[in-house]
């Protein structure tokens, strides 16, 4: 019968003040944690899917949609670039330049986005093969670790794409040649997982069926696909994508976007991105600016979440101060009692700080269950709808500071009761009832 | 041996209260009666150490114990001095049995289950062992709060209207139990009342007036 015990079997005694201290406490933490799971996650995604990339050129719109669509594949893209506007972005010799990976976007594969690009696409992530090869011939595809595994890609499957970038039945491209499946990456915990990389051509191949050119906006899935000229073309008029020549000489073809990484940093490079701005029909975004814009947008939101978890929990803090000090009240005659039996006023301080703290050690593991279990389904709702893989087993080393601090609210809430227990005047207390 | 020699206490802005000088034996009943307002409780708490006097000091087999400092004086307590009070006012969490063993650990003594089993029998309590303090009724509480005072084998039991809140058939059972428990551990039995009931059973008397 010891002084944990003890406490233990006070605080389970009030049963409905315990559940209500809970919930409010957990509450607290659990926002807490929730919003350091989501933001350390977040903030890792954002920060790897970089990439070395300095600039991101495409057609022209919001500066913010375009680093979302052709860099974290995310929305739509923003228009395109006809190949005959953008030779001299696709020179190999570029004096800017070192780097510049095209990207044609628009089409996916049961929700997960098919990617026209070439093999430098890969190297921006650093990404190794796991098993077979690289993309070599049109309608050869590499996939992602994380679309490799939710859709059980094996080296050999075959798969026609759909229009656009929701899973559709009446999408598919039911006459064009399929997709067959080459090779499957690593997981590298970027965006490359969820893509599925094929060479430009292959998706120009794929539309060349299509009387339309490659379109990006937004609402291109409502189109009736009735309305489209499924007639033969006249192949004459079309370069055939399937042959091999560089990107430039497909005048006729589009281009989503670029991914430019600079040879250096110096003026010309500085200035590329106003002077493509003003005076070409595109646009160019510098990545980390508009992620920044983008970060101070969601932050304000953060920070009044921050506010309001320290609210619950300060009201929490409050809640446990009440319940100890009123239950004082109910329980003074048993604690006098106490002392006559031989406690110390230090066991009686001891007992209701313990009273306290279990009330905030509880506290915070159901809050941690909370945060984690709600991760769960969070995680699921942004798989779905974004494809980015976010984890609820994710444990940090800050919960550790979090439980540090419920200790020290659960041992301020409990000291002003707990130093009046150990003040009883245990004759005025038991000499109370006298005549 | 209990004595206390020119005991007197005094609380702020009323005038001191005297008590006349007292022995008592080992193993001795005594009943002090008084009116209310002649300080009966107020003499049960400076024997119980639960109270400093103004002047004079009280001994148990030759301890000044009127003069020991808080943390003495709590030791001492739990270890010789067993209390009953009108009300049980035992830990409303813990069952029977864990008010008892707590007895035993403040008091400093080992948790023995067993010895607490034992002692509940005899008190006829043993099956309200497992239960909460409010499932039991007024004398069952009385009798844990006699099982509490006895448990860890005080040299002094001190009740300070033990029956006052009692039936007559209840209160006759406490008091014989209370002398019973003071008889198997030899303490002096101290029982401070205004009840009548118990005049006839004690002969040994101190009147305060």
């Amino acid at each position: 019968m010891n002084i944990f015990h003890l406490s233990w079997k006070n605080i389970l005694n009030k049963p409905l003040t315990l559940v209500l201290n809970l919930v409010l406490f957990s509450l607290g933490v659990g926002l807490i944690s929730l919003l350091l799971l989501v933001n350390v996650q977040l903030e890792e995604k954002f920060q790897k899917n970089f990439a070395g990339v300095d600039l991101v050129i495409g057609a022209k719109g919001s500066p913010l949609q375009l680093i979302l669509s052709s860099l974290y594949h995310l929305d739509s893209p923003t228009g395109n670039m006809p190949i005959s506007e953008s030779k001299a972005f696709l020179n190999p010799k570029h004096p800017v330049f070192k780097k510049a990976v095209p990207l044609s976007l628009g089409d996916s594969h049961r929700g997960y986005r098919i990617v026209g690009t070439d093999k430098s696409f890969v190297d921006l992530y650093e990404a190794k093969l796991r098993e077979g090869r690289m993309f070599e011939e049109i309608m050869e595809v590499v996939a992602g670790a994380t679309v490799a595994k939710n859709l059980n890609l094996k080296i050999g499957n075959q798969f026609q794409s759909s229009h656009g970038l929701i899973e559709d039945e009446n999408l598919v491209h039911k006459e064009a040649k399929p997709f067959i499946v080459k090779g499957i990456l690593e997981k590298t915990g970027a965006v490359i997982d969820q893509l599925i990389l094929t060479k430009t051509q292959s998706v120009w191949a794929v539309h060349e069926e299509h009387d339309h050119e490659s379109e990006m906006e937004e609402d291109h899935a409502e189109h009736d696909h009735a309305e489209h000229d499924h007639a033969e073309h006249d192949h004459a008029e079309h370069d055939h994508a399937e042959e091999e020549k560089p990107l430039t000489e497909y005048e006729d073809q589009s281009i989503t976007s670029l991914l430019v990484q600079f040879k250096g940093r110096n003026i010309q490079a500085l200035n590329m991105a106003r002077n493509i701005n003003e005076n070409t029909n595109f646009q160019a975004a510098t990545p980390a600016i508009e992620i920044n814009r983008l970060y101070t947008l969601l932050g304000v939101g953060e920070e009044a979440l921050k506010a309001l978890a320290m609210l619950i929990i300060f009201v929490s803090g409050l809640s446990i101060f009440i319940s100890l000090f009123s239950s004082l009240r109910e329980r003074k005659y048993e604690l006098a009692v106490m002392r006559t039996l031989g406690a110390r006023p230090g066991f009686l301080f001891q007992l209701i700080i313990f009273e306290g703290l279990f009330i905030a050690v509880l506290g915070f593991l159901c809050g941690i269950a909370l945060s984690h279990g709600s991760m769960i389904f969070l995680a699921d709702f942004l798989e779905k709808s974004y494809r980015y893989d976010f984890s609820a087993a994710l444990f940090l080393k800050e919960e550790i500071y979090l439980f540090g601090g419920s200790l020290i609210i659960g041992i301020i809430a409990a000291i002003i009761p707990a130093l009046q227990a150990s003040n009883t005047d245990i004759h005025a207390t038991l000499a109370e009832n006298k005549g | 041996m209990l004595k206390s020699i020119n005991l007197s206490f005094q609380y702020l802005g009323s005038p001191s209260i005297s008590f006349p000088d007292f022995t008592a034996e080992q193993g001795e009943h005594w009943l002090i009666l008084g009116p209310s307002g002649s300080g009966k409780t107020t003499l049960l708490h400076l024997l119980g150490g639960l109270l400093s006097p103004s002047t004079g000091n009280i001994t148990l087999d030759e301890l000044y114990y009127s003069a020991f400092s808080t943390a003495k004086l709590d030791k001492f307590r739990g270890e010789n001095i067993g209390i009953v009070f009108q009300k049980a006012h035992a830990v409303q969490s813990l069952s029977v049995m864990e008010n008892l063993l707590l007895a035993q650990q403040l008091g400093g003594k080992m948790l023995d289950k067993r010895k607490i089993m034992d002692l509940l029998e005899r008190l006829q309590i043993a099956h309200k062992a497992n239960q909460k303090p409010n499932r039991l009724s007024a004398g069952e509480q009385q009798r844990v709060a006699i099982a509490r005072a006895v448990i860890n084998q005080p040299r002094l039991i001190l009740a300070d209207e033990p029956t006052s809140a009692l039936d007559d058939k209840n209160s006759t059972e406490v008091q014989n139990l209370l002398k019973e428990s003071a008889d198997a551990v030899k303490a002096i039995l101290l029982v401070v009342t205004h009840d009548n009931r118990l005049k006839a059973t004690f002969p040994k008397q101190l009147l305060l007036k």
